[in-house]
């Protein structure tokens, strides 16, 4: 089974890290990458790069910032293929973010017929 | 036999179809052509069939055709021990964290507990289509997310067995309450537990704390009025039933208990002897306190002290407690400042007490407390 592995960061929390704190974190994010396990993901860009669109009746809404107003960022994502939901959690759990005050939201793919 | 079809199909009302299917054919065939040799093989294999016609005819997902490269069983190639007891798996996945709490209550209670929806539905007083409800999405998210039909890795067991003990007691706090029917239930399935996971010394606990509290269960009120302990008349305690606790403790100190569940259990067992010793009461809080870091914990802990004859002692640790709203603080503190002849203080604080009362028997029991300061 697919998972989706979204993370969202606690604002802030990265830059609060010293310089052999982040290079771990960072090892931490590559090895998830590395498992055999990965077959997706990608890491956005800081949340002053984003910009939101909505589309009312015709008319393209498009505005600065992010969707969410919550204090939390989303910030990245992972796609696993596993065989349970307790293999997905296990890697949501190594995702530096989760112990840095933010939090990841696993959640299956909708497989498509190939 | 339920259990095992879930593990096989992963999916409960499949399984529960399958298996009534199965039981309906048998009902209708084995007095006409007689029952065959091993029928609980029999009985398994038909629902297994069943249950694969069922998948073949709704035309589902691809991870169900998958399935159906599994062979399909014939009785002759059932082994008997391929009905294996997989009630622990179930248990574990009733109790999945992945799954809201009350849908595991509700879970564990439909699929182990043997109740109906209508049944758990009456208990927690919600009608039946949303316990319904609560029961399906459960199941759903057991299969659209993936929550595995296992026991957790050894890693895991640790904290998935407090959740599940966890929803054992919570079922037995339900019933404790006033609705008898689901303390027993709860008991039953601490005995399930027991059975299954016998190196377990949490496991024991919990069993020999819920028998003792059971035990005790018709002195607690009389009529409408709470009773408290000390004034229970101990004639109406179910003594076999201490004595069970008192054997479960036993086994889970032998295996050398000491986790919160063996603490409050042994906590009960010497609440139930006469005289209490509440010098070893207290001491008991303390390491629960230890292990818990529970200002409630904390408050029994001052209620054994001042039992035990140190009243201001037990007064210094309610003082520093944080428990404003907890109507049990209030109540306790009033009762110390009682005995101290701070009668004023007394009166205000079993005020604040009855204002946040939540049932008939304790709000009377508080009024009379109240009115003899």
């Amino acid at each position: 089974m697919k998972y989706a592995l979204l993370i969202y960061d606690k604002p802030g929390s990265h830059e609060a890290l010293s310089e052999q704190e982040l290079a771990a974190a960072y090892r931490e994010y590559g090895a998830l990458s590395e498992d055999p396990r990965c077959v997706g993901g990608a890491q956005l860009q800081p949340v002053e790069t984003a910009t939101t669109v909505e589309v009312h009746e015709g008319r393209t809404l498009t505005t600065d910032g992010p969707f969410a107003d919550t204090k939390e960022v989303f910030g990245g994502y992972y796609v696993f293929d596993v065989s349970n939901l307790d293999e997905a959690l296990e890697l949501a759990a190594r995702v530096p973010s989760a112990r840095l005050g933010g939090k990841v939201e696993v959640r299956p793919i909708v497989e498509q017929p190939s | 036999m339920l259990a095992s079809l879930v593990g096989f199909l992963g999916d409960f009302d499949l399984a529960e179809e399958a298996a009534a299917e199965a039981f309906a054919i048998a009902a209708e065939r084995w007095p006409r052509d007689g029952a065959p040799a091993n029928p609980a093989a029999w009985l398994a294999a038909t629902a297994r069939n069943r249950a694969i016609d069922r998948i073949r005819r709704a035309r589902t997902l691809a991870e169900k055709t998958r399935q159906l490269e599994v062979p399909e069983a014939t009785v002759d190639g059932l082994d008997e021990t391929l009905i294996e007891d997989e009630r622990l798996e179930l248990i574990f996945t009733c109790c999945h964290p992945a799954l809201a709490t009350e849908a595991q209550v509700a879970l564990t209670l439909r699929a182990l507990g043997g109740l109906s929806t209508e049944e758990i539905a009456r208990a927690f007083l919600v009608a039946e289509e949303t316990m319904k409800r609560r029961l399906s999405r459960a199941k759903l998210k057991i299969k659209q997310a993936g929550i595995p039909f296992q026991i957790p890795a050894d890693h895991l067991l640790p904290d998935r067995l407090d959740a599940v003990l966890a929803v054992v007691y919570l079922i037995f706090n339900e019933g404790y309450s006033g609705r008898v029917d689901l303390a027993a239930e709860a008991v039953r399935l601490g005995r399930l537990l027991a059975e299954l996971m016998p190196d377990e010394p949490e496991v024991h606990g919990l069993l020999a704390l819920m028998l003792i509290h059971h035990a005790r269960r018709a002195a607690r009120f009389r009529g409408d009025e709470l009773v408290l302990l000390e004034d229970q008349d101990r004639s109406l305690w179910d003594q076999a039933g201490i004595a069970a606790g008192r054997d479960a403790l036993d086994r889970a100190i032998a295996l050398r208990g000491r986790g919160p569940y063996v603490l409050q259990a042994a906590i009960a067992s010497l609440q139930a002897q006469h005289p209490i010793e509440w010098a070893q009461i207290a001491e008991l809080y303390e390491r629960l306190a230890a292990l818990t870091g529970s200002p409630i914990v904390e408050l029994n802990r001052a209620v054994a002290v001042a039992q035990a004859g140190r009243t201001e002692a037990a007064l210094e640790i309610v003082e520093q407690l944080d428990l404003p709203d907890y109507r049990y603080l209030h109540s306790t503190r009033a009762e110390l400042l009682h005995r101290l002849g701070r009668d004023e203080e007394a009166r205000t604080a079993y005020e604040r007490a009855l204002e946040l009362a939540v049932t008939e028997p304790e709000r009377r029991f508080l009024e009379q407390r109240r009115a003899a300061v």
